[in-house]
């Protein structure tokens, strides 16, 4: 069996018990990376040879006594607004076209150290603000199902190289759904864990109290297990939670769902729902109480205006943390300015695109002088009532489940001229980065058209475990995360 | 919400942006659009209700303050676009009379 085919926990067994080398799984990868990425366009910057050097030394390291640890000698990659210490982190914008950050992100030290295999930075709309890749600066990927069609965003480049099998596993970071919503229409596993569990120290900000990093996998077990390796309080995020990490492939072992309690919102459910997503999201359900869980309907009241809320929060934070880019200490200056104000000012025109633009205008505006109380207040106030819905709901049941998207992956261009319409196509993700709560997407079927559905679970905040458990015991029911897009 | 060429104007100032009268078209068109579907958060009655900043409800969070480690010059240097002894260069800020 080709070494790019094996699941993340399958090839660590492997690499474990000396049955192949960091070499040649670099060699495998490097292989099918060369056939399916001039399609796929999943990557902003290839480290191969890099990884070939290291699993080199890996090998040599390891030859007397095999010692590994977990992720030791596993080829993954990262999207690329997560800094890594002498590799370019671009964001996919011209603004960091040539940034080199001068350290690594903890999530990537926690790697590093492990021994792991960077393979490269995948492509994400430009400062992670979209849901289809095509605001990145360097050109859309594709998604590995359909070439026509988006990988979905903002980490669509991490959910297309898992995919098509260009890397084992992946990280991407989730604001609005970046995570869950890219790994539903490429027919892949993505877990946005709780706010705080995983430290944001080095993920280029965009939203601060709704940013998140997390796995994007081939199955469930493979995102508890790269989970587990990314997650644990850090000082130098001082919205880490401190608190011990649980062993969470240990918690996939029990494979009933007795006396789990299943929520399904009715909200979620109405017009706008696409008549397939609908019918094979309640097939899923139907299968999860099979397996023994206890389902019953639910009110999320909120659910609508939570769109509104996002992209008056959102777009307040980053109007804030993009202030940054200034042409001064980093990333891109615009030449021939007259004077300071110049060079802010033709930086800033010439470094973002036109959806970065249109959120920092937007987060402007919201927080100027005369409108601060109107939407940014309202907002706030109004996202206290979105977490209240969560937490009314959470007293009723343990889990809740949803459709991840309301459409299967749509075609490139599609939206890409209506912002309101591309926001909108958010909705049923938005709302779990607001009450800061772990939500995994998998597979749950496909439509005519053979394009995947995602279905997502959400859980009470810190319980990741009874999330991957019930997508686990779905997901071993079902095995849909056995078929494969064919890219020719 | 009516957002009119003028706010868009104003808001790019702010922003530090600039936008050519098409943009400041398109933009006033888009942003109308999107305070408009904003506008729905008026339906939510929020008399009394505190608003939310952060979920996880820290406050500050305190460390020793203790030296550690940090970039030598060179290395955040690295990345300036212009650059000139142990410092980043930018046009100058004030004018001579």
């Amino acid at each position: 069996m080709s070494l790019h085919k094996l699941t993340l926990i399958d090839l660590q067994r492997k690499f474990a018990a000396g049955e192949v080398t960091a070499t040649e799984i670099v060699r495998a990868y490097s292989l099918r990376i060369s056939q399916v990425e001039p399609k796929v366009k999943a990557f902003v910057t290839q480290t191969r040879e890099a990884a070939c050097e290291q699993a080199e030394a890996l090998d040599r390291k390891l030859k007397g006594w095999r010692k590994t640890m977990p992720l030791s000698g596993m080829p993954l990659a990262v999207k690329d607004n997560i800094c890594t210490d002498g590799v370019p982190t671009t964001c996919s914008s011209r603004m960091l076209q040539n940034f080199v950050p001068p350290y690594d992100a903890t999530v990537i030290s926690k790697l590093r150290a492990q021994d792991y295999l960077l393979l490269g930075k995948t492509n994400l709309d430009e400062f992670a603000m979209g849901s289809s890749t095509e605001n990145s600066a360097f050109g859309p990927s594709r998604n590995p199902w359909n070439l026509q069609c988006v990988p979905g965003g903002s980490s669509g480049g991490s959910a297309a190289a898992v995919a098509a099998e260009e890397c084992v596993a992946a990280l991407g970071s989730d604001t609005g759904g970046s995570i869950r919503q890219p790994a539903a229409f490429c027919g892949v596993v993505g877990l946005k864990p709780t706010y705080g569990l995983v430290s944001r120290y080095g993920l280029v900000a965009f939203a601060s109290s709704l940013d998140q990093i997390g796995p994007i996998t081939k199955n469930v077990s493979d995102a508890a297990f790269l989970l587990g390796a990314i997650a644990g309080h850090d000082p130098l995020d001082s919205t880490s939670i401190d608190r011990p990490v649980p062993d969470y492939l240990k918690a996939l072992q029990k494979r009933d769902l007795k006396r789990l309690r299943v929520g399904v919102p009715v909200e979620f459910f109405t017009e706008g729902l696409d008549p397939e997503v609908d019918r094979t999201v309640r097939s899923a359900i139907e299968e999860l109480s099979h397996l023994g869980a206890e389902v019953k309907e639910i009110r999320l009241p909120r659910t609508d205006a939570a769109v509104a809320v996002y992209y008056v929060v959102a777009t307040a934070e980053a109007s804030s943390n993009l202030a940054r880019f200034d042409g001064v200490k980093f990333g891109f200056r615009a030449k021939e300015t007259k004077d300071l104000l110049d060079l802010y000012i033709k930086t800033r025109q010439e470094g973002f695109g036109p959806e970065v633009k249109r959120r920092i205008m937007l987060g402007t505006y919201v927080l100027s002088a005369g409108y601060y109380d109107a939407y940014y207040g309202k907002a706030q106030a109004v996202r206290t009532l979105v977490c209240q819905d969560f937490e009314a709901a959470f007293k009723e049941v343990d889990v809740i489940v949803t459709p991840t998207t309301p459409t299967p992956a749509f075609k490139l261009g599609e939206k890409s001229e209506d912002p309101l319409q591309m926001y909108l196509s958010d909705i049923f993700t938005i709302s779990v980065n607001l009450a800061g709560l772990p939500a995994i997407s998998l597979p749950c079927g496909f439509s005519r058209a053979g394009l995947p559905i995602g279905l997502q679970l959400i859980g009470r905040a810190f319980e990741e475990e009874t999330v991957l458990r019930a997508a686990h015991a779905y997901e071993q029911s079902t095995q849909w995360y056995h078929q494969k897009p064919i890219l020719r | 919400m009516e957002i009119t060429q003028q706010d868009v104007e104003k808001v790019a100032q702010l922003a530090r942006l600039a936008v050519t009268s098409a943009e400041k078209d398109t933009f006033a068109k888009q942003l109308s659009q999107i305070l408009t579907h904003v506008d729905k958060l008026n339906q939510c009655d929020t008399t009394g209700v505190e608003p939310t900043a952060t979920v996880m409800g820290q406050v500050n969070v305190f460390r020793e303050d203790v030296i550690r480690p940090s970039l030598p010059s060179g290395k955040a240097l690295a990345n300036a676009p212009e650059c000139e002894a142990d410092g980043f260069v930018v046009p100058k800020i004030l004018e001579e009379r």
